[in-house]
């Protein structure tokens, strides 16, 4: 297979039952690359990537990741292939602090005065967050600070170096900016600037626009469960991109039942 | 140099994140007020009195704390007390001896645990009503397993778990109370099970994606609250060398409400073991107070409901002060 692609996904059907979410959609993530991927409300997006995170089974088609054929059939074989998904409510655990959030499910421990038990190892796991926000390019006052007392943007870095912590290669991100004010949704898209510098490629879903065209590389639009136009970035206009989302306007390549 | 940053870090921990300064001021206080108007309250005598009657509610706060850390609540601790303990005199007085009716007890009260754990993660009934039923049904079963009356006749030598002194001054329940007290900290601040458990009271959903095992952790948590019962029962057997159904009653309220004195949120994911000590020491200290004093015994109720109310309060405040910041 193609050596350039970290992902693809072809002929993904989904259906809720009446409703066809995904109708064949293909899709796919190079090494590196920042995707936006956009659509409309129920046009498909997040049960594409709910798919591709495991979250949720396809009714057909077929993930291939780094050249190999890949069952995901549950988040955790998702996370094996090192896709990681970070949630549009971020699911963090306020009442704790970052380096808890950040190693939850993966704790650091160690054997204190021969204990037989392990003991947190909270300096450690104190230490990695620090490094971890550091490479996003944040710094928290006050690490022990329960996560709740952080601002949205300072979350959103939380929520993404528990991704850097996995060692992800895909992230996804549903909506992270949506909630945000200006200069906070400019912060996660520089968060999102530094993941591709560390070469992990990204997915960011969002409904606006000017978000997208800041930081991705390429940009694929969904309508009513279907492919419907894919664009390098620097080719293209907000007003195209609008007109492929609302329907004015279909790929020819796309056009075929 | 660890241990020398490591004390200003555990009073920052005790008195500021915590929010345990003002409730163990408060315990200072309530001692050294009843200590200047009854002296007698710093005897030997007294003290071990006391530190016997904390015991009861310290062993139940624990067990409490580990559910209410998870956001649920136990309303059968009492009740299960009195059933558990007419069960030990039972089992204990009919062949089973002292230690096959420990066992049988302590098996029974994981058994009530795994019911109610079982109940709330997998049915989805909610702790409340789970737990209320247990509240009604066991003190029901305790009554009717005895008729009414209490089961007397333990093996001599069992009253040494209440009366025993260790170095002619500790006794054995304090002890015993110490250690178990040690543990449980260690257990809720020190381990990745612990920290699980938090997680999961601060946002279940989020405990979910994190790929914990929440209803197995719940469940556990259910099971060591019953476990708390357990122990308790089998200290207040040894202390009145009987079964008796009439025991155990408003238990549960004065272990929930040390829980919340010490602390912690009825929202989940805020409380410590600590806390609830200091809580329950807040609340035996009291009782201890107005016996001293001669006030009526009514009027600890009536002053454990009002502070109870008081902590709550102030916990929804704090939590409505973090929603609208500034």
């Amino acid at each position: 297979m193609d050596n350039e692609f970290f992902l693809l996904a072809r002929d993904i059907h989904k259906r809720f039952g009446a409703v066809q979410a995904l109708r064949g959609v293909d899709f796919e993530v190079r090494y590196g690359e920042v995707v936006g991927l956009v659509g409309d409300n129920g046009a498909g997006k997040s049960t594409l990537m709910k798919i591709l995170a495991g979250a949720l089974p396809p009714d057909r088609g077929e993930i291939w990741i780094e050249g190999k054929r890949a069952n995901i059939s549950s988040p955790h074989d998702s996370r094996r292939y090192g896709i990681e998904m970070v949630y549009q409510d971020l699911a963090l655990a306020g009442n704790l602090d970052a380096p808890a959030n950040v190693f939850m499910g993966r704790e650091k421990t160690h054997r204190f005065w021969k204990l037989t038990t392990p003991v947190l190892h909270r300096r450690e796991m104190e230490k990695v967050t620090g490094e971890l926000l550091l490479r996003l390019g944040v710094q928290l006052p006050n690490l022990r600070q329960r996560v709740r007392y952080l601002s949205g943007g300072q979350r959103q870095a939380v929520a993404i170096a528990r991704t850097l912590l996995a060692q992800a290669k895909l992230v996804i991100m549903d909506e992270p900016t949506a909630a945000l004010g200006v200069s906070e949704a400019e912060r996660v898209l520089d968060l999102i600037r530094r993941l591709k510098e560390e070469g992990i490629s990204v997915v960011f879903i969002t409904h606006r626009l000017p978000h997208i065209f800041a930081v991705c590389d390429r940009i694929v639009v969904l309508r009513a469960g279907k492919r419907v136009g894919e664009r390098t970035t620097c080719e293209t206009t907000m007003e195209e991109i609008t007109q492929l989302i609302v329907g004015g306007k279909t790929d020819v390549k796309y056009e075929r039942e | 140099m660890r241990r020398i940053t490591a004390i200003p870090q555990l009073l920052r921990k005790l008195f500021l994140e915590r929010a345990t300064a003002g409730i163990f001021l408060a315990l200072l206080a309530i001692i050294l007020v009843t200590g200047i108007v009854n002296p007698r309250f710093f005897s030997a005598y007294n003290l071990q009195t006391l530190g016997r009657q904390l015991v009861i509610f310290g062993f139940l706060a624990i067990g409490e704390t580990f559910v209410i850390v998870t956001g649920g609540i136990d309303l059968s601790v009492g009740s299960l007390t009195a059933l558990l303990n007419v069960l030990l005199a039972l089992f204990m007085t009919r062949g089973l001896g002292t230690a096959g009716g420990i066992l049988a007890t302590l098996a029974i009260a994981i058994a009530f645990g795994l019911w109610h754990g079982l109940f709330v993660t997998k049915l989805r009934v909610p702790a409340f009503i789970i737990t209320l039923g247990s509240f009604v049904g066991a003190k029901g079963l305790a009554a009717l397993i005895t008729k009414g009356w209490p089961i007397s006749g333990l093996p001599s030598g069992f009253s040494q778990l209440w009366e025993g002194m260790i170095f002619r001054v500790i006794p054995v329940p304090v002890l015993a109370f110490v250690v178990v007290a040690i543990f449980a900290h260690f257990l809720l601040g020190y381990t990745v099970w612990g920290r699980h458990l938090y997680a999961i009271g601060g946002d279940i959903e989020a405990a979910r994606r994190f790929g914990i095992k929440i209803d197995a952790l719940r469940i556990m948590a259910y099971i060591i609250s019953a476990l708390s019962a357990g122990v308790v029962a089998l200290f207040i057997a040894a202390r009145l060398n009987q079964g008796n159904p009439t025991v155990g009653t408003l238990y549960e309220m004065y272990a929930i409400a040390a829980v919340v004195i010490g602390g912690a949120s009825l929202f989940g994911g805020e409380g410590s073991i600590i806390g609830s000590i200091v809580g329950a020491c807040i609340i035996s200290v009291l009782w201890n107070a107005l016996v001293l004093m001669r006030v009526s015994a009514y009027w600890h109720e009536v002053t454990v409901g009002a502070i109870i109310v008081a902590a709550v309060t102030v916990d929804i405040l704090r939590r409505r002060r973090i929603q609208q910041p500034g």
